[in-house]
């Protein structure tokens, strides 16, 4: 007997608006439809038509709570290609330095919820508690716990001083002697290797045919990285390798065990750049132009379009900007989050897994759905969703809107 | 006889008062304790009064494709069978208002049942498909955890049935003539290991981490109760209580009948207050060991490996307890008390 089951828009175990329906036969799913789009809010359309652009870096770090200093600086990195404003040596280190923070704070964030969808509660506190090392440092370091507001055109807007270098130091020492702990009670705990090993399995070929993103690629064994294929910031100063969980497993199965590997080991990377980071920063300037109106002015001038990539902490993050001259906001702005292409992994997680395997496979690829939607058309109460032909054709017809 | 209905009546209110006092005691220990393993504060002791108190003044709701009477049923027979178990199970300090005599172990067993059935009942009437996932994952966690838990209670009323002649299988005469001094070396073995098995079992019977499949909150929103709210669901938690309160009861009757006064030697109130007192003790510490930290240390598991490993790990665990006490009979090794 096949019967349905909606996870979502609102559920325990998926705290975000994001709708599955599942089709179950027994405990065993045999169908998996994903509907997106339950939170349209518009960040594009006000980028273009409300804010200038210093305004829409705020305005990007507001699409996403976790991701909030990747969204600005993909943005940023953008508008800087088309203007052509230089970024001092120093800013690039400190951006790295802050880009990194914030690849730790969100996965120990994501293997704190893991725990929970598990049922692991006791795993979740502790690794939040063990979290908060890091958000103390974001707090000294900018100010900021949360929405930290550092980038800027042409550099960043707090430089990291003399005074903070012997606790970020201190940090990384805490995370070092920390990180056995952690990755013994994840890796080895009998439970969690129950619900965990051989669950929600992505194969290379899957992985390379939905063009995932991230960790969740890179658990499948494609080893693709923005960071080390096409460094941005001073990341080229790092050689920043891809991570796969063989390093830990010695095997690559892609399953969801395989994910909380490499974002274990993806910590313990970015301890290490920030180490060399902060032991290499050269002096000098961290802001090319001082005055914002500058700063404006010429991005008014300036004319073209650049996209930007950027690996966040669940994968690329994408930037689309175009700039037109003597128009004040930007004029074209697309956002393609790391959540959006990972979403379709979720078909081949899922199928012929368990109810009870739904939230930790659905969690394991970090998914953040205030980065993501599609588009669904309610008039006179019945709703219609577009198909990727009238999206195409909308497109199309909105790009010769602009060219014209 | 007017007398003796009366008394019968007030006892049974006596009873449920003391029994949804001390479960939802019980319950709200149980959370501060963890609360304090995960470096948290916790709420405060009295949260599930708190709870309780709040849900009562609270909406009753009703889904509209539910079984109207079914849903509104489940919780009072849900809350009255639990109460109905503590007056089977002794006591000390309140055998005068129990029903001594009569609480037949294999009755109990069967009685066990009943709260977990009408959350079921419940949970199918509430019409919501995770209600249904929820009641299905709970019949099937039952007939799991069944057959551990008769092995354990039928091989301990076996071994005194082999020494006394009277009827062993109630629970005031198991009670009575605790089971530890009536064996051997080997059959000491085989009451640990029986012990180990129904300690195993007390979360699943009260569907707590790691076998809280049925109401498994980030899975299926708290599958069975997932639509009951306001006086409905205070029920279903103050049953919860009572259950955990009277299967950590039944462990501590089968297996730690012994009472303080006979050994620090009071008489009188003072040997019925510290008995009750100690009973309690007892209570408390089988569900720190037996819910409190399994819940804090394991991560939910799924319904196929639930019911693997109580049906084959478990239940091998606890035959192999039986052997033993069928082999203390023949090789008697006696023990020092």
């Amino acid at each position: 007997m096949k019967y349905e089951v909606p996870v979502g828009p609102i559920h325990p175990a998926l705290k975000e608006p994001i709708l599955l329906r599942f089709t179950l036969e027994g405990e065993k799913i045999v169908d998996v439809d994903v509907i997106a789009s339950q939170n349209h809010r518009g960040v594009e359309w006000i980028g273009m038509n409300r804010n200038n652009p210093i305004q829409s870096i705020y305005l990007a770090e507001r699409v996403c709570g976790i991701c909030n200093f990747c969204h600005p600086s993909c943005l940023v990195m953008a508008v800087e290609e088309i203007a052509g404003i230089e970024v001092p040596e120093r800013a690039e280190y400190i951006r790295v330095i802050q880009a990194e923070l914030e690849r730790i704070h969100s996965h120990l964030l994501w293997a704190g919820v893991a725990a929970h969808e598990l049922g692991f509660d006791s795993l979740l506190h502790y690794v939040w508690m063990v979290r908060e090392k890091v958000m103390d440092i974001l707090e000294i370091v900018n100010g900021n716990r949360v929405t930290k507001s550092i980038i800027m055109y042409g550099g960043v807007r707090r430089d990291i001083k003399e005074e903070h270098i012997p606790k970020i130091r201190e940090m990384i020492d805490y995370y070092r002697q920390g990180f056995k702990k952690i990755a013994k009670l994840f890796l080895e705990d009998k439970t969690i290797k129950m619900r965990t090993r051989e669950i929600g399995v992505l194969t290379k070929e899957d992985a390379i045919k939905l063009s995932a993103v991230g960790p969740t690629t890179r658990a499948s064994g494609v080893k693709k990285d923005v960071r080390q294929d096409m460094p941005y910031f001073a990341y080229s100063d790092f050689e920043v390798k891809a991570i796969t969980p063989d390093l830990i497993t010695g095997e690559i199965i892609g399953d969801t065990y395989d994910r909380i590997v490499v974002r274990l080991l993806e910590v313990r990377q970015s301890l290490d750049i920030i180490e060399k980071a902060i032991e290499e920063m050269p002096k000098g300037e961290i802001l090319s132009e001082q005055k914002v109106i500058k700063i404006l002015a010429q991005i008014k001038k300036s004319e073209g379009e650049a996209v930007a990539r950027y690996e966040a902490p669940r994968g690329e993050d994408i930037h689309y900007v175009k700039l037109k001259s003597n128009f004040e906001q930007l004029y074209s702005w697309k956002i393609r989050a790391p959540t959006y292409i990972n979403i379709l992994s979720w078909r081949p997680m899922l199928l012929d897994m368990q109810i009870a395997d739904i939230p930790i496979v659905a969690a394991s690829i970090d998914p953040c759905m205030s980065c993501t939607n599609r588009i669904i058309v309610v008039k006179n109460n019945k709703e219609k969703i577009l198909t990727a032909e009238e999206l195409h054709e909308l497109s199309v017809k909105k790009t010769r809107r602009m060219m014209r | 006889m007017i007398e003796k209905i009366f008394f019968a009546v007030i006892g049974c209110i006596f009873i449920a008062l003391i029994s949804i006092f001390f479960g939802l005691l019980f319950k709200g220990i149980d959370r501060k304790i963890v609360a304090r393993m995960q470096k948290r504060v916790g709420p405060p002791i009295r949260q599930p009064f708190l709870d309780v108190a709040k849900l009562m003044t609270k909406e009753n709701i009703v889904p509209e494709n539910a079984v109207r009477w079914m849903y509104n049923l489940a919780p009072l027979v849900c809350l009255a069978s639990s109460i109905l178990l503590l007056l089977y199970i002794p006591i000390p300090g309140l055998e005068k208002i129990q029903l001594n005599g009569e609480n037949d172990i294999i009755l109990v067993v069967y009685i066990f049942i009943i709260p977990a059935l009408a959350m079921v009942a419940g949970g199918f009437s509430s019409g919501s498909p995770f209600a249904t996932i929820g009641a299905q994952r709970e019949m099937v966690t039952m007939i799991s955890y069944e057959f551990p838990l008769a092995i354990s209670v039928v091989a301990i009323a076996w071994k005194l049935s082999t020494i006394f002649s009277e009827n062993v299988f109630t629970i005031s005469f198991i009670s009575s003539n605790p089971v530890f001094n009536n064996v051997g070396l080997i059959g000491f073995i085989g009451l640990i290991i029986l012990l180990f098995s129904l300690i195993i079992v007390i979360p699943g019977e009260v569907a707590k981490i790691p076998f809280d499949v049925a109401e498994a909150e980030t899975e299926i929103a708290q599958g069975l109760v997932v639509e009951y709210s306001g006086r409905n669901l205070a029920l279903f938690y103050m049953a919860d209580g009572v259950r955990i309160f009277a299967m950590a009861s039944l462990v501590v009757n089968i297996f730690f009948p012994y009472n303080i006064s006979n050994i620090v030697g009071l008489t009188g109130y003072l040997a019925t207050i510290s008995d009750f007192l100690f009973f309690l003790l007892k209570v408390f510490l089988l569900i720190f060991f037996s819910i409190t930290m399994i819940r804090a240390g394991m991560a939910r598991l799924r319904i196929t490996q639930v019911v693997t490993s109580y049906w084959v790990t478990i239940t091998l665990i606890s035959l192999i307890g039986l052997l033993l006490l069928i082999w203390d009979n023949q090789f008697a090794i006696s023990l020092p008390w």
